[in-house]
């Protein structure tokens, strides 16, 4: 398993205290992607579709059952399942290098 | 004077044109993401003039069509092959899409001569993402047009983007066009006359075309191009997110599908019934009519039982399948089918499979024909392969005549919950129900097997709300009826002639035989000892082969053979079953039908639809080995007398 760092460096947060998956993200409120912990390819194909580090990202409404859900991301809506969404690491919102 | 005035920035070249043999084609490719609008452009440019086949030797789709141009302007050319390409973000070849889409603009494609010239469509609503295609498109040097589809969309949310600016920081001529509502569609034409005239050179872009591997500085140069031609993104779509909290509020959405999920299957049931009775008296009447006109003889016969009846057998299944796709298309054309997807996407996963299958599985409860040409709106290769291998197992209307005949005959009407709901009502909801589990069983086995490897996740784009139009739905059936009937039919009348030549042949003092004695007699002796096993005799065997043309036309053989009415509503037929067939094989025979692939129809759709013979072998083994091991169990069981 590759995991696609880009652009992270010296900002991503460690898989630490402050590191939050998109799945975790309540609706509504905005993410900034920092990786994709998921292999090369599957991250090419969401990179693809703006699942890019460095953008942000807000989840908004889901399936009844809560998975999958739609993302907002880039201008557009993509639905991932929690699966995908728990792969995908945020910045830690706390942490001032970000902001 | 340009070709092309109303396109900005065109790059027209005053040199002559290069020398054309007159009768090359002149071929232009249509290549986009996914969701830029690509069929739409493509209905509008070639309106009825398309052909929708397989690239060879794979599951994707290749539409083929010709697009009529002005006579006076382009003298070689009076029309232009057009080919749609499979929507792709990039012509990295990681998927089978992008493996043929860099094939076709190779000219590596058998069949497909390079294209002369590209429309790259994208949606200017998401210019952000989709200009990082323009990249490796541009760098190609074929004269390009780059079209900005969705202007409406734009221009109504207050974006903006400077054509002019764009068209030469690219090089190449960008038009901007609403293909749904037809607007600037005449710019189109205008380039296409120009390429194919030879008129349209190309200018050197400003900017330099990165071909990276690196999605984000992709991004970055696709972001700086739309910055330099003022691109500003549109506000997010207030009707959209309305609608989204009424269709996925977390009550009123689930109830809403459960809505649309009844409202689809009352009609392709209830609301085609008329119309399928009417064809029917209407393809009886006319056979009669025929079978005036003519004087008796063995060609009649062939004319009016054979042809006639069989082909008429299909084609009563139209209105159902017309009805069908006017849904689907209303459903995927309006947006809701994403939406539709995204509620059922929990329940399909448990079974290995997604969202988007949901409305083709429940489709085949019409017939698996029109569910598995339905599977097109999957994406997704694998998951689109497992829910046409499982869909022949969903119950379709033409299992019923067969149930009915042999659950009337066979079972008591004794009440089993109530009065309202009895043996032969609980014996039909059973069949019912072994078919859907035998489809999520097979779905699951396919999953975790020889579908496993993917490793895609599941992603679903969520459109815009849009009104769908008349034009691409009327297109859309049109299209669909013409693959039902000539696939369907030119493989159902082979084969009803093949089986009328089986049940009339050899002649015997200048008459035809007794069903026993025929060639078709002949085959179910032959097969009889397999058959045995299961609690069939030869007569059943002879049914089961007629069947293969359509499950339903069993019960006009079976007819024939024992000199009864050929109809599930006789009672002659039924007392005739009833002494000939012992009761273990009568069930046995339900659930052979239940589980058989019987249906050379849906064997014809399966192998266009995957595009070789490969995978409706595997399906009709399959299915085939299962309908018959479970039968002889059920003989075995049923015989063993443990339910009496």
């Amino acid at each position: 398993m590759l995991q696609m760092s880009v652009n992270s460096g010296a900002n991503a947060a460690p898989n630490g205290a402050f590191a939050r998956t998109l799945a975790q993200l309540p609706e509504g409120e905005a993410g900034v992607l920092d990786r994709l912990d998921l292999p090369d390819d599957i991250a090419r194909r969401l990179m693809e579709l703006g699942f890019l580090p460095g953008h942000i990202i807000v989840p908004a409404r889901s399936a009844p059952t809560g998975d999958p859900r739609v993302y907002r991301v880039d201008g557009s809506e993509v639905a991932l399942r929690r699966e995908t969404a728990s792969r995908l690491i945020l910045r830690a919102s706390k942490d001032p290098s970000v902001l | 004077m340009s070709e092309c005035h109303d396109c900005a920035g065109c790059a027209v070249a005053v040199a002559p044109p290069p020398l054309h043999n007159g009768a090359r084609t002149h071929v232009v490719a249509i290549i986009g993401p996914p969701n830029s609008g690509k069929s739409t452009l493509f209905n509008r440019l070639t309106g009825l003039r398309q052909k929708v086949a397989n690239f060879p030797g794979v599951t994707v789709e290749q539409r083929v069509g010709k697009a009529k141009m002005n006579k006076a302007k382009t003298p070689h050319h009076s029309e232009v092959v057009l080919v749609d390409l499979p929507g792709v973000y990039s012509l990295s070849p990681r998927s089978e899409d992008e493996q043929v889409t860099r094939d076709v603009l190779a000219g590596n494609m058998a069949g497909i001569p390079k294209p002369d010239a590209l429309l790259l469509i994208l949606d200017c609503t998401n210019l952000g993402r989709h200009l990082v295609l323009a990249a490796p498109i541009l760098s190609l040097k074929l004269p390009t047009l780059v079209i900005l589809n969705m202007a409406d969309d734009l221009k109504n949310r207050g974006g903006y983007v400077d054509t002019a600016e764009l068209a030469s920081e690219l090089g190449s001529p960008v038009a901007l066009i609403s293909a749904a509502k037809g607007q600037g569609v005449e710019k189109v034409f205008q380039f296409m006359e120009g390429t194919s005239a030879g008129t349209t050179s190309l200018a050197p872009p400003r900017v330099e075309l990165p071909i990276l591997q690196d999605i984000p500085r992709c991004r970055q140069w696709a972001h700086d191009v739309g910055t330099g031609a003022a691109y500003r993104a549109p506000a997010p779509p207030i009707w959209t997110r309305r609608l989204d909290s009424v269709f996925l509020h977390p009550i009123a959405g689930p109830l809403i599908f459960l809505m649309v999920v009844a409202g689809v299957f009352q009609t392709i049931f209830k609301g085609a019934k008329p119309l399928m009775d009417g064809l029917q008296a209407l393809i009886q009447t006319s056979g009669q009519g025929i079978e005036h006109l003519l004087p008796p003889s063995i060609f009649r016969s062939l004319l009016v039982d054979g042809i006639w009846s069989g082909v008429g057998a299909v084609i009563v299944f139209l209105p159902q399948i017309l009805l069908l796709f006017l849904f689907i298309g209303i459903l995927e054309d309006s947006g809701y089918l994403a939406r539709a997807a995204l509620i059922a996407d929990r329940t399909m996963a448990k079974f290995g499979l997604q969202g988007k299958s949901f409305i083709p599985l429940i489709s085949a409860y019409a017939c698996a024909v029109p569910a598995i040409m339905a599977t097109r709106t999957i994406e997704n290769k694998r998951d689109r392969l497992a829910t046409i291998l499982i869909a022949p197992f969903m119950t379709c209307s033409a299992r019923l005549p067969v149930y009915t005949l042999i659950i009337a005959a066979f079972i008591a009407d004794r009440p089993l919950l109530g009065h309202f709901f009895g043996m032969q009502a609980g014996a039909l909801l059973g069949l019912y129900i072994l078919g859907f589990v035998a489809a999520i069983a097979t779905a699951r086995l396919l999953k975790s097997s020889i579908l496993k490897s993917e490793r895609v996740p599941f992603v679903l784009e969520m459109p815009p709300y849009r009104w769908p139009t008349l034009r691409s739905l009327g297109l859309r059936l049109i299209d669909r009826s013409k693959v039902f009937l000539r696939r369907a039919g030119t493989v159902i009348l082979l084969v009803i002639v093949v089986l009328w030549v089986l049940e009339n042949l050899p002649l015997k003092n200048g008459q035809p035989p007794e069903i026993g004695d025929s060639f078709a007699g002949m085959i179910g002796h032959a097969v009889e000892p397999a058959i045995k096993p299961l609690g069939f005799n030869w007569k059943i065997g002879i049914g089961l082969v007629s069947s293969i043309a359509a499950r339903e036309v069993i019960v006009g053989t079976l007819g024939t053979i024992y000199h009864k009415e050929g109809t599930s509503e006789s009672e002659g037929l039924r007392q005739a079953l009833r002494s000939d067939l012992t009761p273990g094989g009568a069930v046995a025979l339900l659930v052979f039908f239940a589980f058989a692939m019987q249906c050379m129809s849906t064997i014809a759709v399966v192998r266009r639809e995957t595009g070789g013979w490969k995978w409706p072998a595997v399906q009709f083994a399959y299915m085939t080995f299962l309908a018959y091991i479970c039968a002889l169990i059920t003989n075995e069981v049923v015989r063993s007398g443990i339910f009496t």
